[in-house]
């Protein structure tokens, strides 16, 4: 494999940096050190200068509008755009805009005209409802919320927890068991229009994280047009399992920019920190954590870019993305807790970045499939012969 | 665990203020008849949390009578949203200083 960034690729990574040091930080540090969003001028200018740089709508894919970057890239772009406070979660505060929902871009065209374009234009608001009170890690055998057909209609009964922007999207994708004795091979997935009758968020679920807060939703006898159905009946789960994979990559990537961050913050205090006489550089406990840092972040580093060069060149990357979602999760969780460990108190400090990154580091290892699925996965392509 | 504050109110005055710490969290503030006029929190820039933004507030009454009760809470901006989403489920609307201030949108929720 190559790592060897090219010209294009350095001029990138080398723009989008000098953007995130210079326009995010600088009003980062007069928001909440919770803060989710910006102020809203400042997001329309920022995202104003992103369209001249060429760089809006990251993961959007040519033919609908976006930059023609590929994973590699697009990989490197988001360990940069991770590189603030609020980067895990909301790197660079949206400003570079994203595909959304991107199972809609194999929706139908009437689907496309209603709803994808819209998305992509930042006219409407989405969420992804997959997990339910019954369990998130295996949503084939875990989907409990039924749809049965009447007439032209489904009618949708059930319930889904943790799903992120409920309460304020315009529409969203609702995975529902449409035959109950096929397991995976009986969800289906429907765009549900909202706020609709029969569609209820119930209470907001807190969680480490306190910007981007997840929703409980209830279904009752939620009626949805067959028209609305994305992709086929019955083959729902395909379409959120390929999300799941492909969001492992960015997913990974982002831990990682935190982790560099975090550790170009504790090289930075340990040489100026004086203890006993001398910096804490000089120390060697302090070395030794340092030097698990770079090695976690490499580690990680070079997974994530792995998964993504696989992706580019068109072949299977199922468990190299699981082993970049895995690695990066629970390797940038170590590096955050390290700096912390380095800067002492001031590290649980609200003064700092840290104490943010380590509540939201911890959920890293649980969303988007948690450590052990991920074990699973790789487990899986590499005993069943599927890996190599 | 309900998701309404049920604590009762009380006289926004510096005898009781001196109980409040310095922790974060989100407050109710209240008209002497029990209305609500905002819905507000303490954020980690706040110099002593829900102390000094009640005081801050207290003063900006000028001597006008008003009712506080408030939560310690860590997760203030959820706990925020969440708040002002179920004052609209029980009142309609937004107190008209929240309305002022609010730059987003906000969520839609229908408690059980």
């Amino acid at each position: 494999m190559d790592y060897q960034l090219s010209d294009e690729q350095r001029i990138i990574i080398d723009t989008v940096r000098k953007f995130v040091r210079e326009e995010i930080l600088p009003l980062e540090d007069k928001l909440d050190p919770d803060a989710g969003d910006l102020e809203p001028e400042d997001k329309a200018r920022l995202v104003a200068k992103v369209q001249d740089m060429g760089f809006y709508g990251l993961g959007i894919p040519p033919e609908f509008g976006g930059p023609d970057l590929d994973t590699t890239t697009q990989t490197l772009i988001a360990m940069e755009l991770t590189q603030h406070r609020a980067g895990l979660y909301n790197p660079a505060y949206g400003v570079f805009g994203g595909a959304g929902l991107a199972q809609l871009f194999e929706a139908t065209d009437a689907q496309k005209e209603k709803y994808l374009y819209p998305t992509l234009r930042g006219e409407k608001s989405t969420f992804f409802g997959l997990t339910e009170p019954s369990g998130g890690s295996d949503p084939a055998r875990a989907i409990q919320t039924k749809a049965v057909r009447d007439g032209d209609d489904w009618v949708l009964n059930g319930s889904k927890i943790f799903i992120s922007g409920a309460d304020r999207a315009d529409f969203g994708l609702l995975f529902a068991r449409t035959d109950t004795d096929k397991g995976r091979g009986g969800v289906t997935c429907f765009i549900v229009d909202v706020p609709s009758p029969g569609f209820y968020v119930r209470r907001v679920v807190h969680t480490l994280r306190s910007t981007r807060y997840a929703t409980e939703i209830q279904i009752e006898n939620l009626r949805v047009p067959h028209k609305n159905i994305l992709g086929e009946v019955n083959k729902g789960f395909a379409i959120a399992n390929d999300r799941l994979t492909r969001q492992r990559i960015p997913y990974a990537a982002g831990c990682v920019g935190v982790a560099i961050k975090a550790q170009e913050m504790a090289i930075e205090y340990c040489k100026i920190r004086n203890t006993f006489g001398g910096p804490l550089a000089s120390r060697q406990s302090i070395q030794w954590m340092i030097v698990d840092n770079e090695l976690d972040i490499r580690t990680a580093r070079y997974l994530c870019l792995d998964a993504a060069q696989k992706a580019d060149r068109g072949e299977e990357f199922r468990t190299e993305a699981a082993m970049a979602k895995l690695v990066g999760s629970e390797a940038g969780g170590r590096v955050v807790d390290r700096a912390m460990q380095i800067f002492g108190g001031y590290g649980m400090t609200k003064d700092f970045p840290f104490e943010r990154w380590y509540r939201e580091m911890r959920i890293r290892r649980i969303g988007e499939g948690p450590s052990e699925v991920q074990r699973l996965v790789i487990a899986r392509d590499i005993i069943g012969g599927a890996f190599h | 665990m309900g998701i309404r504050i049920t604590k009762p109110f009380q006289p926004l005055t510096p005898e009781n203020l001196k109980k409040v710490h310095a922790y974060l969290g989100v407050y109710h503030l209240a008209e002497p008849d029990g209305t609500i006029y905002y819905i507000g929190f303490a954020g980690g820039r706040t110099l002593f949390g829900l102390n000094s933004e009640l005081q801050r507030e207290m003063q900006a009454r000028a001597g006008k009578p008003a009712m506080f009760r408030y939560e310690v809470n860590m997760q203030y901006l959820s706990r925020h949203e969440e708040l002002m989403m179920l004052h609209v489920a029980d009142h309609g609307e937004l107190p008209e200083r929240n309305r002022r201030e609010l730059k987003h949108k906000l969520g839609r929720l229908t408690p059980a």
